[in-house]
């Protein structure tokens, strides 16, 4: 818990603010200067493709490695003075696991609980509620090396809140695992921020975004280009509906000028063309009274993904 | 945190896992060095007659410190190499610990401590069979144990140094194991004296950490010792430790804060 007198004075309830925030591998900007605030009890995102700068932030929130220029506080403190005692409060989900492979899964809590200066009976303790909380009791005393990725992944994140942290920093905590696992962890995820424990997630996946953040910036090439909530970047860049258009190979170029008028805006993707209207269904029939007859078609929601083409051109994923 | 109790956490990591698999590693560091005692010792031993090469000395005597300093030599040069490269690379329990408030210089102090207490360990297990074999003359000889300890460390310290700065699979391990620990083993007064070695190579053997372990640690099994070789033979060792210490904790710091 915070003892008194640690917290930025002037603003207790930042959880993390940086200013200015810069990250230079050799030459090469990482992080490009940017202004992050994350306040206590939410959950904010990272969003952005791979290299966007997102891990190269969390490190450093993580207070793992040191920022090349501008301001950073972590719980009211420096990274650079204070590392060990803001790492004492916070919880870290890397984006591998590195669990000790050869423990069980309860040694795996218990001596990574006593890093944080814990003692045994307290980590004892710890270790089965966590077992509890990550679905792992019955598997307590075994091997972790034969575990599914779901299951390390949900140690990993009950490792991370051995210490009860006031941040949890989550580094693309559901990727690589398949629906059903991603859906468990969610949840579990949700179930801590009813606890009220702060998360910091990184994520290039839009779902992710949308599920789990209350308040998110797109990162692209080391800067934010866009801050809000899941649905307010919606609303800012994008449409309510989007009409997904296929074309027979070959026939999209030809196509494009026959529709382009119908919604305030339009992307051409490699595998289809994306309408962007507030009335998807008015904007196909248009299209099909000017004789438009694309193989598929498909009317859905704006998401994240939208609002990363409009800001970027680009998808999130490539 | 104080820096003893986070080097001491750690050496309690070390040891849950040990719990688990000491079996496998009591081969190494346990059972050879008395596989060798029997061999070269006994075996080989019964075959040498005391004379000048040996100090005057029964083979047995001559052979059974050595053997506890060479044994330690290698285990530290082998748990400083993939071991230590597996915490930053393959199982990356570095990355896991230095996420806590244990700092990477503390990361390594616990490291090399659990290395010493192992070496320690592993030196009275030694120690003790080869009472039985009558491999000891005087109560001097307990010091081989805190010598094997010193000498097992300041080999391995270096090499930890290189397993920090290696980003590949660690062929260069090999590599040191085949051309550097058993060259250093064979011709470091483990099992004959450098004045055996041309002195146009001898050069090496004074090179080797191993050969002013030897020298140490048959001064206090043998009781012949000369004050001024052995303070320039410890002061190779403490500067060899000091100088392997410093250069990894400079690499650790290096590879687990970027």
């Amino acid at each position: 818990m915070a003892k008194e007198g640690e917290d930025d004075e002037r603003e207790p309830h930042l959880m993390v603010s940086g200013k200015a925030l810069v990250k230079r591998f050799g030459g090469v900007a990482a992080v490009a200067g940017i202004d992050v605030e994350v306040r206590r009890g939410e959950s904010f995102g990272f969003l952005g493709p791979n290299g966007a700068g997102k891990s190269s932030t969390m490190r450093m929130i993580a207070c793992v490695s040191p920022r090349s220029d501008g301001e950073l506080r972590v719980l009211g403190m420096d990274p650079e003075t204070d590392g060990p005692r803001i790492r004492a409060r916070i919880g870290v989900v890397p984006q591998l696991d590195n669990l000790d492979v050869e423990l069980t899964v309860r040694q795996n809590l218990q001596v990574y609980g006593r890093y944080f200066g814990l003692s045994r009976a307290h980590v004892r303790a710890k270790a089965v509620e966590l077992m509890e909380f990550a679905e792992l009791s019955d598997r307590a005393d075994d091997q972790v090396e034969p575990l599914s990725g779901g299951m390390k992944r949900r140690l990993t994140i009950a490792r991370s809140m051995v210490n009860d942290p006031e941040v949890l920093l989550l580094d693309e905590p559901t990727t690589g695992l398949d629906p059903q696992a991603r859906h468990l962890l969610w949840g579990r995820l949700y179930q801590l921020k009813q606890q009220g424990v702060t998360q910091i997630i990184t994520t290039h996946d839009m779902h992710e975004a949308e599920q789990l953040c209350d308040r998110l910036v797109v990162m692209d090439g080391g800067q934010i280009v866009a801050e809000g909530s899941p649905s307010e970047l919606i609303a800012r860049f994008s449409t309510r509906e989007v009409l997904e258009l296929r074309f027979a190979p070959g026939e999209q170029d030809g196509q494009i000028n026959h529709v382009a008028d119908l919604a305030g805006r339009h992307e051409v993707l490699p595998d289809r063309l994306l309408l962007y209207a507030d009335d998807g269904e008015a904007a196909l029939e248009a299209a099909h009274a000017r004789g438009v007859r694309p193989v598929s078609t498909l009317i859905r929601r704006s998401t994240l993904e939208d609002v990363f083409l409009r800001l970027t051109g680009r998808s999130l994923v490539d | 945190m104080p820096a003893w109790r986070a080097m001491w956490l750690r050496v309690e990591g070390h040891w849950a896992w040990y719990r688990r698999y000491w079996r496998s590693s009591l081969y190494s560091s346990g059972v050879e060095p008395l596989l060798f005692l029997a061999a070269m010792g006994l075996g080989f031993g019964s075959q040498v007659e005391a004379g000048a090469a040996t100090g005057g000395f029964e083979y047995l005597h001559y052979v059974a410190p050595a053997l506890l300093v060479a044994g330690a030599a290698m285990s530290g040069m082998g748990e400083a190499s993939f071991p230590v490269l597996s915490g930053f690379k393959w199982q990356k329990d570095y990355i896991a610990v230095t996420s806590t408030p244990i700092t990477p210089g503390q990361l390594l102090g616990g490291q090399l401590l659990w290395l010493a207490i192992r070496l320690g360990v592993s030196g009275v297990v030694y120690g003790l069979v080869a009472l039985a074999f009558g491999a000891w003359l005087r109560p001097g000889a307990v010091l081989v144990v805190g010598v094997g300890v010193v000498t097992g460390l300041a080999c391995a310290a270096p090499v930890m140094a290189l397993a920090a700065a290696t980003y590949d699979e660690g062929r260069r391990f090999v590599v040191m194991f085949r051309f550097v620990m058993v060259p250093m083993m064979l011709f470091s007064a483990t099992f004959f004296p450098i004045s055996q070695i041309p002195i146009e190579l001898r050069w090496l053997a004074w090179l080797s950490p191993l050969w002013h372990g030897n020298e140490i640690a048959r001064a206090a099994a043998l009781g012949d010792a000369e004050p001024l070789a052995l303070a320039g033979h410890g002061s190779f060792l403490a500067a060899l430790l000091v100088a392997g210490i410093a250069l990894a904790r400079k690499l650790f710091y290096r590879r687990l804060v970027v």
